[in-house]
């Protein structure tokens, strides 16, 4: 089953950030007691109107803006009609004919089979619309419950052009928007509380063809590993389907997640007509010149900007930068934390280092992170002037992170502090070495190896007494007496 | 005490001079209404409690010296116009039991000014109708005869006004259900520039061409109601932000020097001769008020009719839609699935009339036929707003008929709705290009059943019309009807 060619597009729902939903006063926050954040307007009652929420337009623009978009100053929502229990209305208030955002562009670096590769992804349309509610099924009583909370909460969809070749390729898409959307401030991203999810269009030709296969769609994927797992499971299906002599039929699939395959939703024939026409409740969108350049001058620093900041400003490398700008939780961090103590490169050392390293482990939620850039940069500045060894400053650190409070109290606790006592240090540098003339002897003859024996010695009784560097150089110049 | 002859701006000097008390006032249209209305069946609920309560607050407005025009004046509302904690039924067996909880704009804004909410009028269900017999308990009876429609959908609020059980009501127009009921009720109604009154608390039927109105007893009534109810509302995002303005200002200015256009597509042989003339024969009296006759022509009107109905029912199979029996109104017993249920509750809670608006809207609306009938018929929309305002760059306002005939009788049993629909000609061009139209009585046929005539006017121009309106009721001797006594 070689030779296929997958193509591949994506639609990425993304719900945005503002304070109230896209139609009513009613909270977009997430979660919440069932029920508690609907009115008579987002729960669909009767001669209840929509009011479009302007700070969602002006969201859903800057999204255009941060995926390279054009901007349709002339925009139209439409009614998307359907029936099912968790859209009161019975229709979604969306965008059809003229979407808010077309035309965008986003490139995307990835690496796959060891190559790395860069492609630029087009963006077909953004448009905004309104989220559904939320069901849960009791199967055990037989019964069902409708959450309306999440009804109404602005959400934008994303469509590319079939451009997408790989799985790989995909998950460096979806990262790639999520980072730029989260950068532009209109969403959180968090796929597992699906403020992101994407659907997966996709279908398989042979090189030698000339036209597209048909393509399956796979709904509703929560998280990028399972956008990858999809995507490889149906180019291994669509592939054996036709190696076999057999034809895919256009579908609507849903992701298994335990089961790592895809399985049929609903066929073409059973697809919704859903007999779209234009909403007469909201006027028509226009947006003038001038309020399309006012939301173009508050977009906030997009990732680009900020890695030739970081480049310009801060001297750190290309890599480290990528590290820190590729989230941007950790990138509004560092510059917190550079603001507080400006060593951009120790403080990129540390971050880079020891907090991701906590972080990759589970130790730090970067979603909830209980301490403040603050306190981070004190610790570097500290281990920086040899208030603290820098040996020391993790286990500061990990002190902070488990009971975030005042680091400069939590290494004069530990006895971190270096007094800088150098009657002492000698003292004990002396000791050490008359304790062990064998190495003494050792490392005179050559084998300075030891040094680091004597060196460990000398640093543990001298703890909180002198700095790693003081301690090196007076045991090296008594050594090579 | 009836006061079938009094208009709101006469009860309103009566309140003001302490000739009646606002609770005496609306002590006796409650009385009317108990003595009458078992003959009329115009209101689906009557409020005697909170409409008492009222009055004594508004009365004490009046005490206060704080009356505004409509403080302590009593009101009907049209039963698809949603009132916090009272019955909002869209007389449908659907929503025969909800109780909405909140109320319309144009309620709190009537509130605002202790008006007295006397109850609820029946109408034709969702408002799809121009008999008020498709209600789904009160089928309404023409107060000039009972033997007769009132018309509709506002058939409730036109007879309990022309029968005198309320001083004015509050109807909905869509395709002329103010204007079809007045005139066949025999008084006067306003449908206003669409977007003029907010539609926030209005039950949909057709979002687009949708308009609440005052039904009263003169034009000058209409214009202190329209005072009162219209201006931008947060709620509704197409409610016009044009600054308030007076509605009566026109009320006594005459007609002198003003271009009336009769646009000759109207005065065709679909209209009832009696209808025709008397209306041509108010156009002459205009003109013997000193204002100039213009002939003009509105070519398209042949496909108002076709048009109106598939936008209107187009946007009603979606309004409609969201009674689906889960969250509120009729639920069926039956149903396994979420499918079964929604589809038997709609069956079983939805008349013929709205299914078949529904089953035609959504045939318009589905994919492929799209362009070929909702397309079109919006493509329709932009002609007329086009002929129309030709019409206006040679007349300040037309004359219509307002309907091709007068009441019918109920058992006039009409079964082929196209024939139905084809009487709504003269009202629903109006709705389509968005324009401001009233209707009053300009005489009565040989049964005595009132004939109406609409003056149409240019977008925002109601105060013109309910004062060319007025000048032509102030020559004109109203017939009272027996009001069902």
């Amino acid at each position: 089953m070689a030779g296929y060619i997958p193509v591949i597009g994506l639609e990425i729902h993304a719900e945005l950030l503002t304070q109230s939903k896209v139609f009513c006063t009613c909270s977009a926050s997430f979660g919440g007691t069932p029920n508690s954040r609907c009115c008579p307007v987002c729960s669909g009652f009767p001669g209840t109107l929509p009011v479009i929420n302007q700070t969602a337009v002006e969201y859903a623009i800057k999204a255009g803006f941060a995926l390279n978009c054009g901007i349709n100053q002339f925009s139209v929502f439409d009614r998307k009609n359907y029936f099912y229990p968790d859209l009161p209305k019975a229709y979604q208030i969306s965008q059809l004919n003229l979407p808010l955002c077309i035309n965008g562009l986003v490139p995307v670096e990835y690496t796959e089979n060891g190559e790395k590769k860069t492609h630029d992804i087009r963006i077909n349309r953004i448009h905004l619309e309104e989220d559904a509610g939320k069901l849960t099924h009791n199967d055990l009583d037989g019964v069902s419950f409708a959450d309306y909370n999440r009804c109404g909460i602005p959400l934008i969809e994303i469509v590319t052009e079939p451009d997408i070749g790989s799985a790989e390729e995909a998950k460096a898409f979806v990262e790639k928007v999520s980072l730029l959307l989260q950068y532009a401030g209109v969403c959180d991203c968090k796929m597992e509380q699906g403020s992101l999810r994407c659907d997966v269009n996709i279908s398989i030709m042979k090189p030698t063809d000339t036209e597209l296969g048909t393509r399956a769609e796979i709904k509703n994927l929560n998280s990028v590993k399972a956008i990858g797992r999809a995507i490889e499971f149906e180019i291994y299906r669509q592939s054996k389907l036709l190696d076999m002599g057999g034809r895919v039929v256009q579908e609507t699939r849903r992701f298994d997640d335990n089961k790592g395959e895809t399985k049929s939703m609903r066929s073409k024939e059973n697809a919704n007509d859903y007999r779209y026409f234009p909403e007469p409740d909201i006027l028509q969108v226009n947006i003038s010149d001038e309020q399309l350049s006012e939301i173009k001058a508050k977009m906030p620093e997009m990732p680009d900007k900020r890695l030739e900041r970081y480049l310009a400003d801060y001297a750190i490398s290309e890599t480290d930068a990528l590290i820190i700008i590729n989230n941007k939780i950790i990138a509004d961090f560092y510059d917190e934390a550079v603001r507080t103590y400006n060593n951009p490169k120790a403080v990129c050392n540390f971050i880079t280092g020891e907090m991701m390293r906590r972080i990759n482990i589970g130790e730090i939620d970067i979603n909830e992170i209980t301490f403040t850039p603050e306190q981070l940069a004190k610790i570097v500045m500290m281990a920086e002037t040899d208030v603290i060894n820098k040996s020391n400053a993790k286990d500061v650190f990990r002190a902070l992170v488990e009971n975030p409070c005042d680091p400069e109290k939590i290494a004069a606790d530990m006895g971190f502090v270096i007094s800088n006592d150098s009657g002492k240090m000698i003292e004990v540098i002396e000791q050490v070495m008359s304790d062990n003339p064998k190495a003494v002897e050792q490392y005179k003859n050559g084998e300075t190896k030891v040094f680091g024996f004597l060196m460990g010695q000398c640093s543990k009784a001298l703890k909180g007494i002198a700095t790693s560097k003081a301690i090196k150089d007076e045991l090296e110049k008594r050594l090579s007496r | 005490m009836i006061f079938i002859n009094e208009t709101v701006a006469s009860l309103r000097q009566k309140l003001d001079k302490k000739e009646i008390s606002a609770r005496e006032l609306t002590q006796s249209y409650l009385d009317e209404i108990s003595k009458t209305d078992v003959n009329l069946d115009s209101f689906v609920t009557v409020c005697t409690e909170t409409a008492l309560k009222q009055a004594e607050s508004a009365q004490k407005k009046i005490d206060g010296g704080q009356a505004l025009p409509l403080t302590g004046i009593p009101l009907a509302i049209k039963d698809n116009i949603c009132t916090e904690g009272v019955l909002t039924t869209c007389a449908s067996k659907m929503l025969d039991n909800f109780i909405p909880p909140y109320s319309a704009t144009v309620i709190e804004k009537l509130s605002a000014q202790d008006a007295v909410f006397l109850g609820k009028t029946s109408m034709d269900e969702f408002a799809m109708g121009s008999t008020t017999q498709t209600a789904f308990r009160k089928k309404t009876k023409n107060p000039y005869d009972t033997e007769k429609v009132p018309g509709g959908s506002s058939g409730g609020s036109a007879a309990a006004v022309s029968a005198g059980l309320c001083a004015a009501s509050l109807g909905s127009d869509t395709g002329g259900s103010i204007r079809q009921p007045s005139s066949f009720c025999g008084v006067t109604g306003l449908k206003p520039t669409y977007s003029r009154v907010s539609r926030y608390g209005l039950i949909a039927f057709a979002s687009s061409l949708d308009q609440i109105g005052p039904i009263a007893r003169s034009a000058e009534d209409c214009g202190i109601i329209l005072n009162a109810i219209s201006g931008f509302d947060p709620h509704d995002g197409t409610s016009s932000k044009k600054s308030p303005e007076d509605f009566t200002a026109k009320i006594g200015a005459g007609v002198k020097g003003l271009k009336i256009g009769i646009p000759k597509e109207f005065f065709s042989d679909a209209v009832d001769t009696e209808v025709k003339e008397a209306v041509l024969k108010a156009a002459e009296t205009y003109k013997s008020m000193g204002a100039e006759l213009v002939d003009c022509s509105l070519p398209s009107l042949k496909f108002a009719v076709a048009a109106y109905y598939l936008i209107s029912s187009a946007e009603a199979a979606s309004n409609l839609a969201r009674f689906d029996g889960i969250k509120y109104g009729h639920r069926s017993e039956k149903g396994a699935t979420f499918n079964e249920l929604v589809k038997n509750s709609r069956s079983e809670g939805f008349g013929r009339e709205v299914k078949r608006r529904i089953m035609l809207g959504n045939y318009a609306l589905s994919s492929g036929y799209y362009d070929a009938y909702y397309g079109k018929a919006m493509a329709l929309k932009q002609r007329f707003r086009e002929e129309y305002k030709a019409i206006f760059e040679q007349c300040d306002f037309i004359i219509t008929p307002t309907a091709p005939n007068t009441a019918f009788r109920m058992d006039d049993n009409i079964t082929d709705p196209a024939k139905v629909y084809l009487a709504d000609i003269c009202t629903v061009t109006v709705n389509i290009a968005s324009l401001p139209a009233i209707t009053t009585t300009c005489g009565y046929d040989k049964t005595g059943m009132p004939i109406g005539m609409s003056l149409v006017g240019n977008m925002w121009n109601e105060a013109q019309i309910i004062g060319a309106c007025d000048a032509f009721e102030k020559t004109f001797t109203k017939i009272s009807p027996k009001g069902g006594r």
